[in-house]
């Protein structure tokens, strides 16, 4: 009699679990299936640096050109050119943005009043809510030859107008000006976030003892936000093969002329396969972004997660 | 002591109304340089106060550029649904991912991390999307291809449904007959909605504000999105100053004159300024809550 009351128990429990797994997993269907179109199949599709690509066959058609690909690739200055581009870059931004993030935020943190700070902060994240085309017109608004602000103002004080979209030696600076412009309010919010939950308890304290303010930063502030920065700079390391394609490729609108001193990995994959027509190099340089961008993620995450294993992405 | 802490404040609140100077004035270049006269514009060059106030550019936008019209059309309409889908699918997929109860809920979880980890990049990507999907010069091009969801967003709302739903909530909903998608709708759904906001801001920006798949899947002019209409003009401008259009059918008179492209500028960030303000708490959450980890 206890077993087979036990039994249909049993049973409507499984039932219920299974209904439950099932209800789940259906909720997940369209985005299992999104990501595996949008993320998985191109991975296999990397298969294609090592092809000599004809689009009449495909790329699982096409006949297999081994490392001919990427031998074509380190023949050419070009690239040289973009992975050295693409890490300074990064290296620039990494040091400037953090340094210039770090003091906004410590300033905001010291602010008194509530309405002041936050349309400080307001404001500072506009430029991070445009488009890089925008930004490129706006660029173009200070930077063009005949017309352009900065020109105006140089001419106005007796100097020469400055041809800047057809002289690369400009454009490291520039480009790195316009980077910490459009991302410096974001960047900021983020450590302010960390530096906010610092116990202020210990902030009195130290004034009670007598520190001034550049001691209170150094002692309290700065060991406080140690992980937040270990882990930004880390993660931002992960990424150094990367670059933001629309500040490298509509910022300097697209002058041939400044391409030594702006085209970064991104670009020079968009351009090779789309203006070059040149598949084989193209995606032997995106291959190897995808490779040596997966193991410095992974090597930034191995070390973000000895400093700090909630930091870490897994 | 409190004169010092005055002047303390009195210098930050002076470095920040610079900072905030400097974040917003290159906006009222843009501005000022759609508002001034075209012929002063080309003398004078750009400046921060027209000199000689006119709205000929906006007028001409009004009037006459069907195609202007049709480009914001295009880029509200992918926006709307790109939103809309996008905030359903990273919720319908976040949820189960924080359920003790799915079955392989490691697989998912790395299933999802690993996107975040590795991508086939943009050749393998464009290849897929045009000769598998043949997605070119079609509404999908605009709106499927990397925007629709993405690992970060999963995660992120995955650990809010983690820290801020009680699981208690959710027996008590199952206990009272209700099935999952009761439960998913009617208990987690009302308790979301910040997070949901959130999310759904920074998936509508990225539609709002998206040129590269225009750039990558679209050649067709009716098709072109107000980032798209911009792009084209910098490659145009770009084609003529360069020489190579002596001889050929481009000419500065298919130009759009320097005021009005500015004012194309302009109005293609206006509406992002205007809903700003108002959703800017959920903007700065979501930079809080994804910036370490982003």
């Amino acid at each position: 009699m206890a077993k087979t009351a036990a039994k249909p128990s049993k049973k409507k429990g499984m039932k219920g679990t299974s209904r439950t797994s099932l209800a789940l997993v259906s909720m997940m269907i369209p985005g299992i299936i999104y990501l595996i179109i949008n993320n998985y199949i191109p991975m296999a599709g990397l298969v294609v640096a090592f092809k000599q690509f004809d689009y009449a066959k495909g790329i699982w058609g096409s006949g297999w050109a081994g490392f001919g690909n990427f031998t074509y690739l380190f023949k050419t200055r070009d690239a040289f050119n973009i992975v050295r581009n693409t890490l300074l870059y990064n290296i620039v931004f990494i040091i400037l943005g953090n340094i210039v993030a770090i003091t906004v935020a410590i300033m905001l943190n010291f602010l008194k009043g509530q309405t002041n700070k936050k349309v400080y902060q307001t404001l500072i994240l506009i430029p991070y809510l445009i488009s890089m085309v925008v930004v490129s017109y706006i660029v173009y608004g200070f930077l063009s030859m005949d017309s352009g602000f900065v020109n105006k103002m140089i001419m106005a004080f007796g100097g020469t107008a400055i041809s800047w979209y057809t002289q690369a030696k400009y454009w490291p600076v520039i480009l790195t000006i316009v980077h910490l412009w459009s991302g410096f309010g974001y960047s900021s919010i983020v450590y302010y976030a960390t530096v906010i939950g610092i116990d202020s308890s210990l902030y009195e304290a130290a004034s009670i003892d007598g520190a001034n303010v550049w001691k209170q930063i150094w002692h309290i502030t700065l060991p406080g936000l140690r992980i937040t920065i270990i882990t930004l700079v880390l993660m931002a390391m992960g990424r150094m093969f990367y670059s933001d394609f629309g500040l490298f490729y509509q910022v300097p609108m697209r002058s041939g002329l400044l391409s030594s001193a702006t085209d970064t990995i991104d670009v020079f994959v968009y351009k090779a396969l789309t203006q070059l027509n040149d598949v084989g190099r193209s995606s032997a340089a995106g291959l190897l972004q995808s490779v040596l961008g997966f193991i410095m993620v992974l090597s930034a995450n191995l070390i973000v997660s000895k400093v700090d294993s909630d930091s870490a992405l897994f | 002591m409190t004169a010092k802490h005055r002047i303390g404040q009195g210098i930050l609140n002076f470095i920040f109304v610079l900072l905030c100077v400097a974040a917003v004035a290159p906006f009222l270049l843009l501005l000022s340089s759609s508002l001034t006269e075209e012929a002063t514009l080309l003398r004078e060059g750009y400046n921060f106060f027209p000199s000689k106030f006119s709205l000929e550019s906006y007028a001409y936008l009004m009037g006459s550029a069907s195609k202007i019209t049709k480009g914001y059309g295009i880029t509200v309409f992918v926006t709307l649904v790109g939103t809309v889908c996008g905030m359903l699918m990273t919720f319908l997929f976040a949820y189960p991912l924080s359920r003790r109860e799915l079955p392989h809920r490691t697989f998912f979880s790395f299933f999802v991390f690993f996107t975040m980890l590795f991508n086939g990049g943009l050749v393998p990507t464009y290849m897929m999307w045009t000769q598998t999907f043949h997605i070119r010069n079609t509404l999908w091009a605009l709106i499927i291809p990397g925007l629709l969801m993405n690992g970060f967003n999963i995660i992120m709302m995955r650990s809010f449904f983690n820290s801020s739903i009680p699981n208690e909530l959710i027996e008590a909903a199952r206990i009272d007959g209700a099935g999952e998608y009761r439960v998913l709708f009617q208990v987690v759904l009302p308790l979301s909605k910040p997070m949901i906001a959130t999310i759904g801001l920074m998936i509508g920006l990225r539609y709002w504000n998206d040129w590269t798949n225009s750039l990558y899947y679209i050649t067709d002019e009716n098709l072109y999105s107000i980032q798209a209409i911009l792009n084209t003009i910098i490659s145009n401008v770009q084609f003529l100053s360069s020489g190579q259009a002596i001889g050929s059918a481009y000419s500065a008179a298919n130009l759009p004159s320097v005021g009005i492209r500015m004012a194309i500028a302009v109005i293609g960030i206006i509406p992002i300024l205007c809903i700003y303000p108002f959703f800017q708490k959920y903007f700065v959450k979501g930079i809080v809550v994804g910036g370490v980890k982003g």
